[in-house]
């Protein structure tokens, strides 16, 4: 850990950390509002990374643990009106709750069968905010009443400090021992476990921070729109996206994760002039960066730091 | 008479599901590869059934043979552009090709998506249907097309038979899926058996397609459903198991009809994901599946 302090991606970090603070004095509100969709975007990205490239749990439906905790806090907040806060908490609490319930399959099933059972959890999530519009607003989204705060700049800086306090938390539990047990019971579960390393209790610790982390971005994402719906917290082209900020980004790197997805967020905006084609242009240099540079921006970047 | 009615097009739309399914099953079991962008190709095909004969006024049967033709060419561009430059490169570690298999088959399959939508909109698009009208049977009106539907998705599944079970190509194929290591001992070249896989597989997907595209219609939209209906049917059968697949698809397919018929449309998928989730618990290697 000491060595982290002085080493050089510490410094790079924190120098981007500052810099990113000083822009809501000199850019527009507009190029805020997408940073701080980009900022939520990053800690669903770090969430997921922490589950499949420590745990090696490969999870289809990040936006089932997302989407639940989005959905709770809006609808606690829409049908009784707790303050902002409570409902925020109290989203990231189910959330948890749902991250408990989908680890129950990863203990059984492996590899592609514990993928469907989470894409299926996301889907099912989607047939259930459809089924029960009146709570839930249905396709066409629910309504929250209250926001943290209007003023984008203070938005903007609540999402920069929980990204950065977020990927603190999760990178140093990724490079702590609890990390390496991770690693190990994810790469070879048998060998970990004969060395005395409790897999299922790691497992499920990582299945529960990972909830704890995405829910709470969702509830925090859902205050800062106004307004929860299927399209921005459970569709699986939402799922998709953060996946492949992940491994754009470098996976098991965590930080690369929330590069990946600025990243993402921020070119599928400059692309908006091409209309249909943003989305194409995007998977095709995600497609190129997976076959040409597998280890990502921050792993490619961080091999070279090595080898030197 | 509702029972009836839903035995004819439960069968029908299961039918369908069974030959999309058993493409995607055949190339998991021989080469281990979990093809997401499997509804992409089914759509290109009907897509481009629909352009040959709507822009380039062709008629019905060159049409279908047209989007059969594409879809055989995106499935070969899958292989050669995507999933063999993954399996063969040295800097991704073996145990995780898995996932960048499966990474980059999704990313090529919103790229066709895209392309698609790009330059035939996102609008729903028919073909049309090779045979027309209606037929009854005991007093239920059923479009021929139906039927036609349901004989070609059978003879299409009959003639995989008798290939893989029945020919030389076949046996290696089907050797290939046993014991990749076994085969290539007998001096078999195992990059010719997965490009013969990739071919039968554009084959049935566009089959697939086509048929999909008189029968219900397709619109880019269709991709993600698709893939999605396509894993879900082949591991409750049991990845890799072809006669698993056939099952499970008739599962899914009656289970989707009878609720779409005596519950609500609106709720059409759901039992299929409970019964899957439930498979998953009860038996995670699925229906008919190896471990």
């Amino acid at each position: 850990m000491a060595n982290f302090f002085s080493s050089r991606l510490f410094f790079i970090s924190l120098v981007c950390v500052v810099v990113a603070a000083t822009l809501p004095l000199y850019v527009s509100g507009y190029i805020l509002g997408l940073l701080t969709v980009a900022f939520y975007f990053g800690v669903f990205a770090m969430a997921w990374d922490l589950l499949f490239g420590f745990a090696g749990e490969v999870n289809f439906g990040p936006t089932f643990l997302i989407g639940t905790g989005a959905y709770t806090a809006g609808i606690l907040n829409n049908q009784f009106g707790w303050s902002v806060y409570v409902c925020i908490l109290l989203g990231a609490l189910a959330s948890v709750v749902a991250g408990f319930v989908l680890a129950l399959p990863a203990l059984r099933v492996r590899g592609p069968y514990f993928g469907l059972t989470t894409l299926v959890a996301v889907l099912m999530l989607q047939n259930f905010v459809v089924v029960f519009a009146d709570l839930t607003g249905g396709e066409i989204g629910l309504t929250i009443p209250d926001v943290i705060t209007i003023n984008a700049g203070a938005n903007y800086w609540i999402a920069l400090g929980f990204m950065t306090i977020s990927a603190a938390i999760l990178y140093g539990l990724s490079q702590s021992p609890v990390g390496l047990v991770l690693q190990a019971s994810g790469q070879d579960p048998v060998q970990a476990g004969a060395l005395g390393f409790n897999i299922v209790k790691h497992k499920l610790a990582a299945f529960i921070v990972s909830a704890f982390f995405s829910g709470l971005s969702g509830a925090l994402l859902v205050f800062y729109f106004g307004t929860a719906s299927v399209g921005t917290v459970v569709d699986v082209a939402v799922g998709v996206n953060v996946i492949v900020s992940a491994v754009l980004g470098g996976r098991r790197t965590v930080l690369g994760a929330a590069l990946g997805a600025i990243f993402l967020i921020v070119a599928g905006e400059f692309l908006r002039p091409t209309g249909e084609l943003a989305t194409f242009i995007v998977s095709a240099v995600a497609l190129l960066v997976v076959l040409f540079f597998p280890g990502g921006f921050l792993g490619a970047a961080l091999s070279r730091e090595a080898r030197s | 008479m509702l029972a009836l009615q839903i035995l004819i097009d439960g069968f029908a739309i299961s039918a369908l599901y069974a030959l999309g399914a058993t493409g995607f099953t055949l190339i998991f079991g021989v080469s281990g590869v979990l093809n997401l962008s499997h509804g992409a190709i089914m759509v290109a095909a009907a897509v481009a059934a629909w352009a040959a004969a709507s822009v380039l006024h062709l008629d019905i049967y060159t049409g279908a043979l047209f989007g059969v033709g594409v879809a055989l060419i995106v499935s070969f561009a899958t292989y050669f552009a995507v999933v063999k430059p993954i399996q063969n490169s040295t800097r991704i570690p073996n145990e995780e090709k898995e996932i960048f298999v499966l990474t980059g088959t999704l990313l090529w399959g919103i790229m066709i998506q895209e392309l698609i939508a790009y330059f035939f909109t996102n609008n729903a698009k028919t073909v049309l249907p090779i045979v027309e009208g209606v037929v009854d049977i005991f007093g239920n009106r059923t479009p021929r097309n139906n039927i036609f539907t349901a004989l070609v998705c059978c003879l299409v599944i009959g003639l995989l038979w008798l290939l893989v079970n029945r020919t030389r190509t076949g046996k290696a194929v089907l050797a290939a899926s046993m014991n990749p290591r076994g085969v290539t001992l007998l001096g078999l070249e195992l990059t010719q058996i997965y490009i013969v896989v990739w071919g039968i597989y554009g084959i049935l997907a566009g089959i697939a397609g086509v048929l999909l595209g008189m029968f219900l219609g397709v619109s880019s939209y269709s991709v993600g459903p698709l893939t999605a209906s396509a894993f879900s049917i082949v591991v409750l059968g049991g990845l890799g198991s072809v006669s698993g697949s056939l099952i499970a698809a008739f599962v899914v397919g009656y289970l989707e009809t009878i609720t779409a018929y005596m519950i609500s449309p609106a709720y059409r998928t759901i039992p299929a994901l409970l019964l899957l989730v439930f498979v998953m618990y009860i038996r995670p290697q699925g229906l008919l599946g190896r471990r």
